[in-house]
């Protein structure tokens, strides 16, 4: 069994981290340039942890699997980043962002993290600002503010509708000045294919050049992924084709924990799927709802006919019925279930019935189209070129679907997973958004862990180790880690197998949305944990790889990922069935609260909201691989123990 | 509708490449381009051909990995629109596309479709920054800005770097990349101290990278998916202008005293 420590300082929440920052041992300049940091991935947590170590001095090399280290797919987040700088006067404080952000997650995230992220939050728009962000400005050359979902607050910072692109371009440009002086060895087109651990410890990682396909072996005196979320296990979702699980689970295979694996958030508005062939979905962005209305039809009947022909009185708004406290900016996990349960009342508009309207019209009238085009243009003219519809002159289309996974690997209050000297940043971790994150703040997450958390707790660690002295590459664990490599690839290469990885990882995205999507239930776990495994054993049977290890080959690096993917969506089942209980983004059948329940008498919720069993559930699931994939995995808990608030009915009525 | 292409394939930078034509399977209108080759390459896999290599990533427009000169314009026939937001429905049933890779000495070719823009990344790495460390920034509203400058630098920091501007040039320059970022960040009053230093810097690393010198014939700008303006290369020649006329700033005998 693995120890789950999760360290959280002792002392008043609101002083933890400035204690926890004093207590933690440093390291001198001299030694800092001995230590060498191993960082993965370059969005936003990647990118800022690998310029913000180099510039306290450590050696710092850094991997991403892209051309470029500008390319990671924080760059696609549209909508903005949330901070408690409270510039708009509408009572805003760095408590009420660590209540919304504890609430918002149904109160299955770490007090101690999450008000340690408020905290720092305003040092993130203060960094980024001076970075040269061209964010948002009013007229006097302030900064601009606007509202995103679960919180009745203007507290989010944005770039048009770029926001994740100019952080990102930020962290960047952080990055390139440190390549360019020097403190950061950059490698582009190198993917982490495995975790290499000496004495229990993480020192190295083994890479595959994607361009050359040689593997190669790098050490280091600390290891830290910042790999991104692996929303791609559902195969049509909102994320780059490319985003991949393989870093995190090749670390979880060597005994990292993976925590939550079941906790998945389905954003309520993106374009509806259309038909087969269709490789990703498009998100637009959550603040579009703070202009626009969304609503069905009150009769099926009219579900076919067009928008304009429904009178007011036909529209059924009913996020405002249902809601009205927060309305159209209800958190993303209610917004998408209620949208599916219109649709499955027969009420959902398009060709496949799966879609709900996000109406401007209101916005447009109180606002003018010019204005509503300089908050949203290049959302709308995006929505344009994919449906070919103008959403100035009809309301958008939209759908629940895949877009962020609040679970990842498991780590303590330093970000330091149970595998000591492994750190695990961003979206990769489990973190801060317990089970459900709010908009606009995965970037202030992101930012968070590689800019401020991670720089101030990683010496601690460091300081247990001796300078300069980690394992060569040479060592006995290197030697048998890049083996596992180079049996896996050819394995792959040479299996005569008759199916290409594509087509399992469609079948796969179809098992997970069915039986682990946006409602679960216990037979359809169970059916669904067959059916995977199944699907493991034909892939290993079945599929087939072409080209050549030697090369420049996408095939195999799809084969290597989807072969992870297929595992991870059994664990995520797995977890899923294990939680007794909804939170959050995770929604069991069996538990949403009836008409006669005391808190739907009282006002509180609506039938059919989540339902959470505190007395049973209130901890963190930490899962232990058991050593080979058709093993059950390890259970392990980590209570979440709240000092400050009460884990209350989570209400947004 | 059904399409044919004829479709560079190159095994590495040291084979010769070829064009090859292809009959795509059944095709919907409403794929994208790239969903549209993902279905090709599924159907020449099914058939033992290994697949076209191609670039691509967030297939929203953003990532600028992705890439294609098709029909001889670099991201294909729309104004503003990148390869992976062109859609089908912009073609006609029975059409020959040809696609080919973004072709410049700078981005040398690493297989089919896929060419290395790593040069993008040197020319930023020399001076595409603003110098400040973690931790050391002011409150962010202790700088205004005027709105009418920091729409303009997120005009300029729109650029996704995918390296169009180069593909559409009959030079192979690079001015509208680098112009973007130089004006980007020579807009905003915190990028003023390195203003000079930065443009001459970068302008230096992109000669050494092997672009060609700018014609201003616009070309760039009309392949732009950001349609990222001509003007930021007449701000940026007007900042390098300046910088030549500076010299290199001497700083004073410095430190060692204590």
């Amino acid at each position: 069994m693995a120890t789950l420590n999760s360290n959280i300082p002792s002392g008043p929440l609101d002083q933890k981290w400035e204690h926890h920052k004093f207590s933690t041992k440093l390291i001198n300049p001299a030694n800092k340039r001995k230590y060498k940091i191993i960082v993965v991935g370059a969005g936003l947590a990647g990118a800022s942890a690998s310029a913000t170590l180099a510039e306290l001095g450590y050696e710092v090399h850094n991997f991403v699997f892209h051309d470029s280290p500008r390319r990671a797919h924080s760059v696609a987040a549209q909508g903005g980043i949330n901070a408690a700088k409270n510039y708009q006067n509408d009572g805003d404080s760095v408590h009420r962002l660590f209540y919304d952000t504890i609430k918002g997650g149904d109160f299955r995230a770490r007090e101690a993290n999450v008000h340690r992220l408020a905290e720092v939050s305003v040092n993130i728009i203060d960094q980024c600002a001076a970075q040269g962000v061209p964010f948002a400005r009013e007229y006097g050359g302030l900064l601009d503010n606007r509202s995103f979902g679960g919180a009745q607050v203007s507290r989010t910072f944005y770039a048009r509708g770029q926001t994740g692109q100019q952080l990102l371009l930020g962290a960047y440009s952080a990055l390139n000045k440190m390549i360019g002086a020097g403190g950061v060895k950059s490698y582009t087109h190198s993917e982490m294919l495995d975790l290499v651990v000496v004495d229990g410890h993480a020192k190295g990682i083994i890479v595959r050049n994607l361009q050359t396909g040689e593997i190669t072996r790098h050490n280091g005196d600390a290891v830290v992924l910042a790999t991104g979320g692996y929303g791609n296990v559902y195969n049509l979702s909102t994320y780059a084709r490319g985003a991949n699980v393989t870093a995190s689970w090749r670390a979880y295979k060597r005994g990292a924990c993976f925590g939550n694996p079941c906790y998945t958030q389905i954003h309520p508005t993106c374009i509806p799927v259309s038909g087969d062939y269709q490789s990703k979905l498009t998100l637009m962005s959550e603040s579009l709802r703070n202009d626009g209305r969304v609503w069905v039809p009150k009769r099926k009947e009219d579900c076919g006919k067009k928008p304009a022909d429904i009178a007011e009185g036909d529209r059924d708004y009913y996020l405002e019925r249902m809601y009205s406290a927060f309305g159209n900016l209800a958190p993303r996990d209610i917004a998408s279930r209620a949208a599916k349960t219109v649709c499955d009342e027969g009420r959902g508009i398009g060709e496949t019935g799966l879609g709900v309207y996000l109406d401007f019209s209101a916005a447009i009238a109180r606002l003018g189209e010019d204005k509503v085009r300089e908050r949203y243009g290049n959302l709308f003219s995006m929505y344009h070129e994919i449906t070919n519809e103008s959403a100035y002159q009809t309301p958008m289309r939209i759908y629940p679907a895949v877009h962020y996974t609040m679970g990842g690997l498991w780590v303590d209050y330093n970000l330091m997973s149970n595998v000591p000297g492994l750190f695990v940043l961003g979206e990769a971790n489990f973190s801060d958004h317990g089970a459900n994150r709010l908009g606009a703040s995965a970037l202030m997450q992101g930012l968070s862990d590689g800019y401020f958390v991670l720089p101030a707790t990683i010496s601690g660690y460091l300081a247990t180790q001796n300078p300069g002295k980690r394992p060569a590459t040479d060592n006995g664990s290197f030697k048998q880690a890049e083996e596992n490599v180079q049996t896996l690839t050819k394995r792959m290469l040479g299996n005569k197998g008759k199916r290409t990885p594509d087509s399992f990882h469609k079948e796969l995205g179809k098992l997970m949305w069915e039986y682990c999507g946006m409602a679960r239930n216990q037979a359809g776990l169970e059916k669904g944990i067959k059916a995977i495994g199944a699907l493991r054993e034909e892939y290993w049977k079945n599929v087939s790889v072409l080209g050549e290890a030697t090369d420049w080959n996408q095939s195999l690096e799809r084969a290597d990922r989807i072969g992870d993917f297929i595992e991870l969506g059994e664990l995520m089942c797995r977890d899923a069935l294990m939680r007794e209980e909804s939170c959050g983004g995770h929604f069991r059948e069996e538990y949403q609260y009836t008409p006669d329940d005391p808190e739907t008498k009282q006002g509180l919720v609506n039938p059919g909201d989540v339902k959470r069993r505190d007395d049973q559930f209130a901890y963190v699931a930490g899962w232990e691989y058991a050593g080979a994939a058709d093993k059950a995995p390890i259970l392990n808990k980590e209570p979440l123990v709240y000092e400050e608030v009460k884990m209350s009915t989570r209400s947004y009525k | 509708m059904k399409v044919f292409l004829k479709v560079w394939r190159q095994k590495n930078r040291n084979t010769p490449g070829t064009f090859k034509t292809y009959t795509s399977p059944e095709l919907n209108e409403n794929m994208s381009f790239l969903e549209m080759l993902d279905v090709v390459n599924e159907d020449l896999a099914n058939n033992g051909e290994e697949p076209i290599a191609f670039d691509h990533d967030c297939r929203e427009g953003i990532c600028g990995t992705c890439s294609l000169v098709i029909d001889g314009k670099p991201h294909g026939p729309h104004r503003g629109v990148a390869t992976c937001q062109t859609y089908m429905r912009s073609f006609k049933n029975g059409d020959e596309i040809v696609v080919e890779p973004f072709r410049a000495k700078a981005f040398p070719l690493i297989k089919d479709l896929v060419c290395d823009r790593k040069s993008f990344d040197r020319i930023q790495q020399v001076g595409g920054f603003i110098t400040v460390r973690t931790g050391a920034a002011p409150d962010a509203n202790s700088i205004p800005v005027p709105k009418e400058n920091a729409d303009l630098a997120m005009d300029a920091a729109q650029c996704i770097g995918c390296g169009a501007c180069v593909a559409a040039c009959k030079n192979a320059s690079a001015m509208l990349f680098v112009a973007a970022k130089v004006s980007h960040l020579g807009l905003m009053p915190q990028g003023q101290p390195e203003r000079y230093k930065r443009v001459k810097a970068m302008v230096t690393q992109m000669d050494e990278e092997g672009f060609g010198a700018c014609t201003v014939t616009g070309s760039c700008e009309a392949v732009c998916p950001k349609e990222i303006s001509l003007d930021f290369i007449a701000r940026m020649n007007r900042d390098y202008a300046v910088a030549l006329l500076k010299g290199d700033a001497k700083a004073a005998t410095s430190g060692g005293a204590g």
